[in-house]
């Protein structure tokens, strides 16, 4: 937690590869955030996210918010769709906060034309580098109870959300408010999924 | 109501309660969201997307001189290229008011220089306001346009990408009620002879007197007040003030919403009450030089960061620095990891035009756009970039100094348009031997697919007249112009094998649209067949996201993000890639 004047903030990162859906998932907490009374900031980096680049999206609330960015250090919980990603971004954590990470590795050009290496043992790591970690295959299970792997995000979100102190009606408010009509369900059944994990 | 809106969705709102009636813009980011929201208030709002930073100023300039209020909106280096009209307008003024909102880039996460607008409020002697979020961008639009009418001059609104790009909640209301245009002549005033010119110079320097005398009582400029014993002062703008209200809890901040002209008596009075003044400004210390040449001594640039964007990380460094107290900096990423550069999508028409030209031993001059990523490994297809157009133009000069390879500059379509043109006809009019290349994607890609007057469709939907860039090409008196279809590759090497081999200037159009546009694939998803694969890496050369491999073993092709294009098939000896 990091106190913006004497006030208590909380910071969320998220991180993946542009088209996962991580702006979805940021909104989502945004407008959760909203509903339960709070000040909320967001702030994206996505400059070029949908040609194969990493995205970050912070959502900071409280009681009043200045600043949209989180110091290194301070964040609350950390949400990951891409293993590497969540490696990168670990130093935003303070000490014992949540990280959620899903298992896909989505490989860089980097790796594919020689010039890098996917870290074989990122599972290790990840265990090292966190010391709360749910390491999940939300892809996977996205797949497997849902049918589409595209709510793996929405099943990160539920997970995560074990890690803030937001209602669930103001979850599935969120949600309802952010994505189209005809998923809604799909996209709350996953949430709340993942708040079992 | 209070909505969660972002900088650039707070900007447009506050521009359509202003009253707004015509705004005019050329994307860039991280400015291109602004017009793309306003067009959303049509028909209160006449929005377009001008060929480029110099038209939309000029666009908008005409407009306001009939009396209704207009809005331009650019990226920091837009700006270069509206300066001529803005230095101009300075003198002979507007009647309804006209904002020009300029969104600089600290940090660089995608531009190609840091360039700091306040640097050009004061050469163009126009006043800047600097809102930190988006909750202050809607009254901080409404009070621009009040002190554009009433000192008769354009307004900067200077954003930056962190303002843009993060939402905060604000408080949006209704919009006010505009007049109809009429314009009422005045040659004294609107035409800057030397006669009448001279006079409205000193005119400008009479108004910056009395703007920094506003300013110094204006709402746009704050103390927030510390929970400390208020000796410690710092004089900031923008998100930079927030952050430090952040990171610096016993520190009464003055944060400057209207930053110049200086608001001399307020510096004056918030150093006198304050034992120690630090000045944190993101880019130039142009806040801190003025503070310095008040006789206010402060601590600025000598702890903070000249260049890149000021996050509070690099602010608790500062704040170290400044107060002595410790700074434990956080571990950095492990070195071994992956980098994630961006990189051409699968399937990307421009990916066979570059991987052509590495068959070649040529100079590339380039340009910017999404074909700026042909710069990368494996592809390495581009020597130098400088600026819209330029890539067309400097290879006219690669040229006539005599360099011994041939040279190929290359623009996109909206790049053409935009400055290409006069490059082109440089080229062609002075006996150029350019090869010339327009990798024509049919949109604004980089910035998110934006029309342009190839396109056949306006900001306001309506269908146009769509300009050819083959005509435009020959009326400039370019004879050699071809058209080939970038994803075949034997056509596209064959072009270049004949364009490189002739003694003139030539023109090749690389036409297929934007894949991420058009959101449907070129052709079916293609597989590597493991048996005929001789793991030559063949295919890997083309730098195509959708081929992977870890580990130096044979590639595989992701079903997901295969659009079809063809070329893996094509570079590939062995006839191991197919459906």
């Amino acid at each position: 937690m990091w106190k913006g004047g004497s006030v208590i903030i909380k910071n969320i990162i998220l991180v993946g590869v542009g088209g996962q859906g991580i702006l979805l998932a940021a909104r989502i907490v945004a407008a959760a955030a909203v509903r339960a009374g709070f000040d909320v900031t967001t702030n994206e980096i996505h400059g070029m996210a949908q040609r194969g680049g990493s995205v970050t999206a912070q959502i900071r609330y409280g009681e009043e918010v200045y600043s949209p960015l989180i110091l290194e250090g301070t964040a609350d919980v950390l949400g990951a769709l891409e293993a590497v990603e969540a490696l990168r971004y670990a130093s935003s954590l303070r000490p014992g906060a949540l990280a959620v990470v899903s298992r896909q590795a989505i490989i860089p050009v980097t790796v594919s034309s020689g010039q890098a290496k996917y870290p074989e043992d990122i599972g290790d790591r990840l265990q090292v580098t966190f010391q709360r970690l749910k390491y999940l295959d939300c892809t996977g299970l996205a797949e497997e109870k849902f049918g589409n792997g595209r709510v793996a995000n929405l099943i990160l979100l539920g997970a995560l959300s074990n890690g803030l102190d937001l209602p669930g009606e103001a979850w599935h408010g969120a949600i309802g408010e952010c994505v189209k009509p005809c998923f809604v369900e799909l996209n709350r059944n996953a949430f709340e999924y993942g708040r079992t994990l | 109501m209070k909505e969660l809106l972002s900088g650039n969705e707070a900007i447009a709102r506050g521009a359509w309660e202003a009253g707004v009636k015509v705004a005019a813009g050329y994307p860039g980011t991280p400015s291109t969201e602004i017009l793309e929201n306003l067009v959303r208030f049509k028909p209160d709002v006449y929005c377009e997307w001008a060929p480029n930073e110099k038209v939309a100023l000029e666009v908008a300039a005409g407009a306001a001189l009939t009396g209704v209020r207009t809005l331009v909106t650019m990226k920091h280096v837009g700006l270069n290229v509206a300066a001529d009209p803005l230095m101009t307008l300075s003198y002979i003024g507007i009647v309804g008011g006209m904002v020009v909102v300029v969104a600089d880039d600290p940090g660089m996460h995608s531009s190609q220089t840091e360039q700091d607008t306040r640097q050009y409020a004061r050469l163009a002697k126009v006043p800047v306001i600097e809102p930190g979020r988006a909750r202050e961008a809607i009254p901080f639009v409404k009070h621009a346009f009040e002190i554009s009418e009433k000192y008769r001059c354009p307004v900067i609104l200077r954003s930056t990408t962190g303002v843009s790009h993060s939402r905060a909640l604000a408080e949006t209301g209704p919009r006010m009620v505009s007049g109809a245009a009429e314009f009422k002549a005045n040659p004294p005033q609107f035409v800057p002879i030397p006669l009448w010119g001279r006079k409205l110079r000193v005119k400008v320097e009479e108004r910056i007197a009395a703007q920094a005398e506003e300013a110094a009582a204006s709402p746009l400029n704050r103390v927030l007040q510390g929970d400390g014993s208020g000796t410690f002062g710092i004089i900031s703008s923008g998100l930079t003030a927030l952050h430090c209200r952040d990171l610096f809890p016993e520190a009464d901040i003055l944060k400057l919403g209207w930053s110049w002209p200086f608001p001399d008596a307020l510096l004056n009075t918030f150093a006198a009450g304050h034992r120690r003044i630090a000045v944190i400004e993101e880019a130039d210390p142009i806040l801190e030089e003025h503070v310095k040449s008040l006789g206010i001594s402060c601590d600025g640039k000598n702890v903070v960061p000249r260049t890149g964007e000021l996050t509070p990380l690099r602010l608790a460094e500062v704040r170290s620095k400044l107060l002595g107290v410790p700074f434990q900096p956080p571990a950095p990423p492990p070195e071994d990891l992956p980098g994630r550069p961006p990189i051409l999508c699968a399937g990307c028409p421009h990916r066979g035009i570059f991987y052509a030209l590495s068959r070649f031993d040529v100079i590339v001059t380039g340009d910017i756009g999404c074909y700026s990523l042909g710069v990368f490994p494996p592809l390495s297809r581009t020597d130098v970039i400088l600026c819209m157009g330029g890539g067309f133009s400097m290879s006219q000069g690669m040229v006539k100094a005599g360099e011994k390879r041939p040279v190929v500059g290359i623009v996109g379509d909206s790049t053409f348009f935009h400055s290409g043109i006069t490059g082109l006809l440089d080229i062609v009019y002075n006996r150029g031997n350019s090869t010339l290349v327009v990798v024509d994607n049919r949109t604004t890609a980089m910035t998110g697919h934006q029309d342009h007057p190839g396109t056949g469709m306006t900001l306001m939907g309506e269908p146009t007249a769509s300009a050819s860039i083959e005509k435009i090409a020959a009326a400039c008196g370019m004879k050699r112009i071809r058209v080939v279809d970038p994803y075949k590759l034997d056509e596209v090497m064959e072009a270049f094998r004949e364009e490189l081999a002739v003694a003139e200037p030539s023109l090749i159009i690389s036409r297929a649209p934007c894949l991420l546009k058009e959101r449907r694939p070129v052709g079916a998803v293609l597989k590597i067949d493991t048996d005929r694969c001789r793991n030559c890496k063949a295919c890997l050369k083309l730098g195509c996201p959708a081929i992977e491999s870890a580990g130096g073993e044979k590639p595989s092709i992701s079903h997901q993000l295969c659009a079809g294009c063809g070329l893996c098939g094509q570079v590939c000896r062995f006839g191991a890639i197919g459906e």
